[in-house]
């Protein structure tokens, strides 16, 4: 982060850091465009919302495209919050534990557990959608927001996990040792002495998690079938296919769904970035 | 503990009960009925010889080339412009990464319109002039249909059969999907942000030292990123395309928001097919089957890299 401190290095000469700005302008547009068009159409009235006029602000601005994307959405969105928060805390909790464990003690095959674990990051959710749903059905959880966030859960073990055993490498261990000579096991360690260390942790693997599980739409339209009890996500796509709805309320239904999580990126996007490379397996 | 036994339940026990439904005759929710089909691969092989898959199988290789060609390309570039920059450098990655942070469905919808034919893009073609050059030069409208293209660019049908012995069994023109084009835009539009944010973790860890000894050398930048910086990344580089890999082959929410299947499954994806096949079309089998594909490529991208990562832990 210091590379800006010291003058006159390679590649960074004035006039090349010159160009190199006003090229980088140039993409501005780019990646700012679709939010453009997505706040520009929430503010239109139905009448001023016409495709053909999507590059131009609103004539008349408006809050009454997205009062009405709201009373479309608004049931779905407190389902994505109801399942997302307990979610987000139970597997980062556990995360740690297991984090914890794999940093701190060393035990037979216990980086074979690790790596069969990573797999369960990386695999193809479709592969595992039937028996998933069946599991539900068995502990009367199908179609469910508790169902739901319990499968969010499972399959974000392996990343907090992940994440969580890189953020303890750096957590010495002779602070582990020192709390085992006291006489405190392993549970009371974690809870006493790891626990409230964690918290940088909590911040980033909860914000990636809360991203992750936020997004999610394939869990969401196949674990609950009823649209009522569908997260945001799903309740979107739905209200996107729907013929008759005005394009300004599906803009602003856009906005909507995207707003948690674009909101938690403008104030912790550090975290968030932060997050984004520990939880990539290097 | 109970959760590592959990998770390789949810992961492996889970698996081998689909690839079991995969081999099954007509397994069905309601009808647990497990019996085989014979000969035992029997949905495996209705799957390659059906056009749609085929044309899902096209879809994945031409959309992950392109895909990761640019995202990865524009990731590295704007990594090495945005750890140039001073003030402005944390405002050009938050913006950068932006996209990524926001739910594929919510951009889906909103690309599905900036590319419709009557307005989004075309509407500025119009506006720029490059319509009317376009005009001009070929005598013709440039009025493209988007997602909503049935052409398909290239044929290889004769090549791929001439080199995969069994006759004609191609359904389908293997070649580029031109409705596959705006799709591939939008998710390197979406993804290039984490290739750059992990290109630029990869920038900002390259000691300082071997910068400003370049620097003493009189090494052009070009040199240092060609002679230092380039190799340094190799690493992150790996890990980058096999995660943005792992992520192309199982692309499902962008497209389906997007075009869906598009015009004679011109996008479509293995991972919509296996949603509607299993979902829409209640056979479960065969949407198994293709889950199966979709879990073999990813395992051949993936293993290989967990391997190696898992013995460097080793030491």
């Amino acid at each position: 982060m210091n590379t800006s401190t010291i003058p006159s290095i390679v590649g960074s000469s004035k006039r090349s850091k010159r160009v190199q700005f006003f090229l980088l302008c140039l993409f501005i547009p780019l990646f700012t465009i679709p939010f453009y068009v997505v706040l520009s159409a929430s503010f239109k009235t139905s009448q001023g919302a016409d495709v053909t006029t999507m590059w131009k602000l609103p004539a008349e601005w408006t809050t009454s495209g997205i009062s009405k994307a709201w009373e479309a959405l608004s049931g779905n969105f407190k389902n994505s919050l109801f399942m997302v928060i307990p979610a987000v805390a139970i597997s980062s909790l556990i995360g740690s534990f297991n984090g914890f464990i794999l940093s701190k003690y060393k035990f037979k095959f216990s980086n074979t557990i690790f790596t069969l674990m990573l797999v369960g990051m990386f695999i193809p959710y479709q592969t595992i959608l039937i028996p998933m749903v069946r599991f539900l059905q068995l502990v009367h959880l199908y179609g469910t927001l508790p169902g739901l966030a319990l499968v969010h859960i499972i399959y974000g073990i392996p990343i907090t996990t992940l994440m969580f055993r890189n953020f303890y490498v750096s957590v010495p261990k002779a602070l582990v040792e020192a709390a085992s000579i006291d006489g405190a096991g392993l549970l009371k360690t974690f809870f006493r002495i790891i626990l409230p260390l964690s918290i940088p942790g909590f911040v980033v693997a909860g914000i990636y998690q809360f991203t992750n599980i936020w997004n999610d739409f394939l869990f969401g339209i196949v674990t609950i079938p009823n649209p009522v009890n569908q997260p945001v996500t799903a309740a979107l796509n739905n209200l996107s296919g729907t013929q008759t709805v005005d394009w300004n309320v599906l803009m602003a239904g856009s906005l909507i769904a995207a707003l948690p999580t674009a909101i938690i990126y403008l104030l912790l996007g550090r975290y968030y970035i932060q997050g984004l490379t520990a939880g990539s397996v290097k | 503990m109970p959760s590592f036994i959990l998770v390789f339940i949810f992961v492996y026990v889970f698996i081998a009960y689909t690839i079991r439904i995969s081999i099954s005759k007509n397994w069905m929710p309601g009808l647990q009925d497990f019996k085989t089909t014979d000969p035992w691969y029997e949905n495996y092989h209705t799957l390659v010889s059906a056009g749609r898959f085929q044309a899902d199988i096209r879809n994945t290789i031409v959309f992950t080339a392109l895909f990761l060609l640019i995202a990865v390309i524009a990731g590295l570039l704007l990594a090495i412009a945005v750890s140039n920059m001073g003030r402005s450098k944390v405002f050009f990655r938050n913006l950068f990464i932006m996209p990524y942070a926001v739910s594929f469905i919510v951009t889906g919808v909103i690309w599905r319109w900036i590319f419709n034919p009557v307005s989004g893009v075309n509407l500025l073609f119009q506006y720029s002039g490059i319509n009317s050059l376009y005009k001009t030069t070929f005598g013709a409208e440039l009025h493209p249909d988007w997602m909503g293209s049935a052409d398909v660019v290239g044929n290889m049908n004769g090549l791929l059969e001439h080199l995969i012995p069994g006759g004609t069994f191609l359904q389908v023109q293997m070649g580029i999907p031109l409705a596959l084009l705006p799709v591939i835009f939008a998710a390197a539009w979406q993804l290039c942000g984490f290739a750059m944010a992990m290109f630029l973790a990869g920038l900002t860890s390259i000691p300082h030292e071997l910068r400003e000894a370049a620097a003493i050398d009189r090494a052009s930048g070009f040199r240092y990123y060609r002679s230092i910086a380039l190799p340094s990344l190799i690493p992150m580089g790996i890990t980058t395309v096999v995660i943005l890999t792992s992520t192309s082959l199982k692309i499902f929410d962008l497209i389906y928001a997007m075009s869906g299947s598009g015009v004679g499954f011109s996008t479509d994806m293995p991972g919509i097919y296996v949603y509607e096949t299993m979902y829409k079309a209640l056979r479960y089998p065969l949407g198994a089957a293709a889950s199966v594909f979709m879990l073999i490529g990813v395992c051949i991208v993936v293993l290989p890299y967990l391997l190696k990562f898992s013995k460097a832990n080793e030491e």
